[in-house]
């Protein structure tokens, strides 16, 4: 075979769920010994593009070529024997047997009548255990491994089929920076040994030293392509990561004023399994204050609401109005004032826009319910017109303006809002931003909002805290961030 | 994999070889019965186990799989058939329903295979009752032919027998392909993309466990001289295999023999306390479930980390 042929060519690859449009005519070729990155943000379609690779989904229309041959459609299995391999993002390994007989399962052949494993089976299983650095822990249980090791442990299964194409998962998701290093030489050997790799990661950053070539989606579609450099400064992923032109208006006398602030983070670390979510996280928020925590997806922002909300263990301390919060259930959290509208939105699709409403007014006494319904469909007009329909059938921004006005109506002291412009087209989030400038402008409720838009969380904020990595990297007023940060966030 | 087995293990099994083998000798003739049904009964089990333990599906119906080789085999004894043959036949019964059965069963994800699992034991129970004439309906079939009128011989055949499929249905769960329907049985799509094809390993499991569970069902027919519904296809008998399951282990095939033995021993020992036993072995069974859940076996063989 023609070594500078590709050894994967994807054309035409369209996927459709229902009336979703989760991959439109993607195209793209990998040759062996290169490394090409997909990238974009939740939603984008890049994992519907890897998974199609791999058969787990079927492709609606398309063609993927793996050394000329059309694997489209086919079963996973004879795809992983065709010679594609996946590390996957969360390891589910067999926890009842050792790391080495882990390996071993990956390279049995797909019989059911050879029941014993071939001599040369735990020789290579031992070798590639020693490559990927398990060498150590080879008669561990996983549960009892590191979750860099489980990672780890994906990679050498992957290597077992000895694949000519890998596809790996967000390759760093939930790593320390040093195990970063070191699973970037993993993948660089897969590059050396001549494999084709297709890394699908959330932001070109993380991947940017390791690929030759990268392809960003967005909703479905390839906005970018070329390499990392090209990408980064590529005027639509821009838009898409960052959003257009940044405005800022904040109040620094509200920090200034000092004081016990109302929320008062010290120190926060969470652990997901073996995951770390979240690193030495402080922040705080002063009363009538908009904080926005922007971040990409993936940084820790949703862990960091649930910890607040007491919906996830963590240690270190959570002060609200002076007092901590370990110990009180979500519950009463969120009756001490903190109400979140996750990202998520969470709404009950079958009830009414009204009823959904009137379950977030439950304990409002009539008079004070009236005054706040009428605020709120004052705040969000189109509610009042879709009064009597039922939520599942709305649009997506609608249901994020009746899942924020929801969130009102319990009349909270700290509003939390988690990436309320999670897959929604650019006008209606023009409207959303409306909705909080009134918000801001008439009332004096305080926000903590969550986002990976820059430009629509800045225009809002006080103050800003960036966290990367689980970890916060920067803070600042939202002007200096602007200034400062607009061009290194990618 | 051998090695995986400690010799304390080793030990254990071959103690119980020596009771079971020797029980002759110093049990008398009512409790080799009970024990002789044990036996038939810890099949079902370990035959249920290699479908819910390693390969992660939940089968509602074993009793469909036991019920297709009793009433199998009985009725080729009711037309002449010698009983070798109509043991053979049984078994050959269970395999070919359980397959016309699991091949559609297995397309379907998530908790769809264990209802039509379920579904399929009433349509078994509507059929015996419905063909009457030819089944005896919900009084059971009689068999002209018994395996033995000796109580110690019907103890050997079962227990000869239970001690066969264990062998065989141990030594499965241990091989390559006990590996593999664990992996398939934890994660379809990862086992699926490390190139198993996940509904074969399926399908080879469904058969083993159907071909043990209609040998036993069929045996345990011309043990009884009876096919009957009540104590091979009832639902309830299907509930007590899986209780017999968790109770002695989950994913360690032999604890199923373990489970049933308690079940079926304990259940006529406090027969005199009337119908308070079925309570008291069904609480017993459900104090180990809540604070051993991996069963007896699985808590005497769980892995001990930190070596």
């Amino acid at each position: 075979m023609d070594a500078a042929a590709p050894l994967l060519e994807v054309a035409g690859l369209t996927k459709r769920f229902g009336g979703l449009v989760a991959a439109k005519d993607i195209g793209f070729t990998i040759r062996g010994g290169e490394i090409l990155g997909l990238i974009g943000p939740n939603g984008s379609g890049k994992s519907t593009v890897m998974r199609l690779i791999m058969g787990i989904e079927k492709p609606n229309a398309g063609t993927i070529r793996l050394e000329g041959v059309d694997i489209a459609g086919w079963p996973t299995h004879r795809i992983a024997r065709k010679g594609v391999g996946i590390v996957f993002q969360h390891s589910r390994p067999l926890n009842r047997q050792t790391v080495l007989e882990n390996i071993k399962l990956a390279l049995l052949p797909d019989s059911l009548f050879r029941l014993v494993a071939e001599p040369h089976v735990d020789e290579r299983a031992r070798v590639i255990a020693e490559r990927v650095g398990l060498g150590a822990v080879l008669d561990r249980r996983p549960p009892t491994l590191p979750f860099a090791d489980l990672r780890r442990l994906e990679m050498a299964k992957a290597l077992a089929r000895d694949p000519k194409v890998v596809l790996v998962d967000e390759p760093f998701a939930g790593l320390t920076q040093s195990e970063m290093a070191i699973f970037s030489e993993l993948i660089d050997g897969f590059r050396r040994e001549g494999r084709a790799v297709l890394l699908v990661d959330h932001n070109v950053k993380s991947v940017a030293r390791l690929v030759d070539r990268v392809m960003a989606m967005y909703l479905g579609e390839c906005i970018a392509e070329g390499s990392a450099e090209e990408v980064m400064q590529d005027p639509t992923v821009r838009r898409v990561y960052i959003g257009g032109e940044i405005e800022t208006h904040t109040r620094p006398e509200l920090d200034e004023a000092g004081g016990e602030p109302l929320l008062d983070i010290r120190d926060v670390e969470v652990l997901y399994g073996k995951a770390q979510a979240l690193r030495k996280v402080s922040l705080h928020v002063r009363a009538g204050e908009f904080v926005s925590v922007v971040g990409l997806n993936g940084a820790g922002k949703t862990t960091l609401f649930n910890a607040i909300s007491g919906l996830v263990p963590y240690s270190g301390e959570i002060r609200w109005q002076g007092a901590g919060l370990a110990g009180r259930s979500a519950a009463a959290i969120a009756r001490g004032g903190i109400v979140q509208c996750p990202e998520t939105r969470e709404l009950f699709g079958d009830l009414t826009v009204r009823e959904n409403l009137d379950l977030g007014g439950q304990r409002l006494a009539p008079e004070q319910y009236e005054h706040q319904l009428g605020w709120l469909l004052e705040l969000f007009p189109i509610l009042r017109e879709r009064a009597g329909q039922r939520a599942r059938t709305l649009s997506g921004g609608e249901q994020q303006m009746l899942a924020i006005a929801r969130a009102l109506m319990t009349q909270p002291k700290l509003l939390i809002l988690d990436e309320p412009t999670l897959g929604l087209a650019p006008v209606i989030l023009e409207q959303l931003s409306n909705a909080l400038k009134r918000l801001r402008e008439t009332t004096d409720t305080t926000v903590l909002l969550g986002e990976q838009n820059v430009t629509f969380a800045l225009p809002h904020a006080d103050r800003v805290y960036l966290l990367e990595h689980a970890h916060v990297i920067w803070e600042g007023s939202a002007g200096r961030f602007a200034a400062e940060m607009g061009t290194g966030y990618l | 994999m051998l090695k995986t087995i400690r010799p304390s293990f080793l030990l254990l099994i071959g103690a119980a070889l020596l009771a079971g083998g020797s029980a002759p000798l110093w049990l008398d003739a009512y409790y080799l019965g009970i024990f002789t049904i044990a036996y038939y009964f810890g099949v079902f089990a370990m035959s249920w186990d290699l479908l819910f333990g390693f390969a992660g599906e939940v089968n509602f119906g074993p009793t469909f799989l036991i019920g297709l080789g009793a009433y199998g085999a009985g009725l080729m004894n009711n037309a002449g058939l010698p009983i070798p043959l109509c043991l053979i036949g049984g078994a050959l019964v269970a395999v070919i329903g359980g397959i016309a059965l699991a091949v559609p069963a297995l397309r379907l994800r998530g908790p769809y295979f264990g209802i039509v699992t379920l579904v399929a034991v009433l349509l078994l129970l509507d059929f015996i009752v419905i063909f009457a004439a030819q089944t005896g309906g919900e009084i059971g079939m009689m068999v002209p032919d018994v395996l033995s009128v000796s109580t110690e011989v019907n103890y050997w055949y079962a227990f000869g027998f239970m001690v066969i499929a264990a062998i065989i249905l141990f030594g499965l769960s241990r091989s390559s392909l006990g590996l593999i329907l664990q992996a398939t049985g934890q994660d379809r799509v990862e086992a699926e993309a490390l190139g198993f094809n996940v509904t074969k390993h399926k399908l080879a499991a469904f058969s083993i466990s159907a071909l043990f569970s209609g040998l036993a069902g069929a045996m345990l027919t011309f043990y009884e001289g009876t096919a009957s519904v009540d104590q091979m296809v009832d639902l309830s008998i299907a509930v007590q295999i899986i209780i017999a399951v968790v109770f002695g282990g989950r994913r360690t095939i032999l604890g199923g023999v373990l489970g049933a033995i308690f079940l079926v021993l304990f259940d006529e020992l406090l027969r005199p306390i009337g119908q308070l036993n079925t309570f008291v072995v069904s609480g017993v069974a459900l104090l180990v479930i809540l604070f051993l859940p991996d069963g007896v076996l699985g808590y005497v063989l769980r892995p001990r980390e930190g070596r």
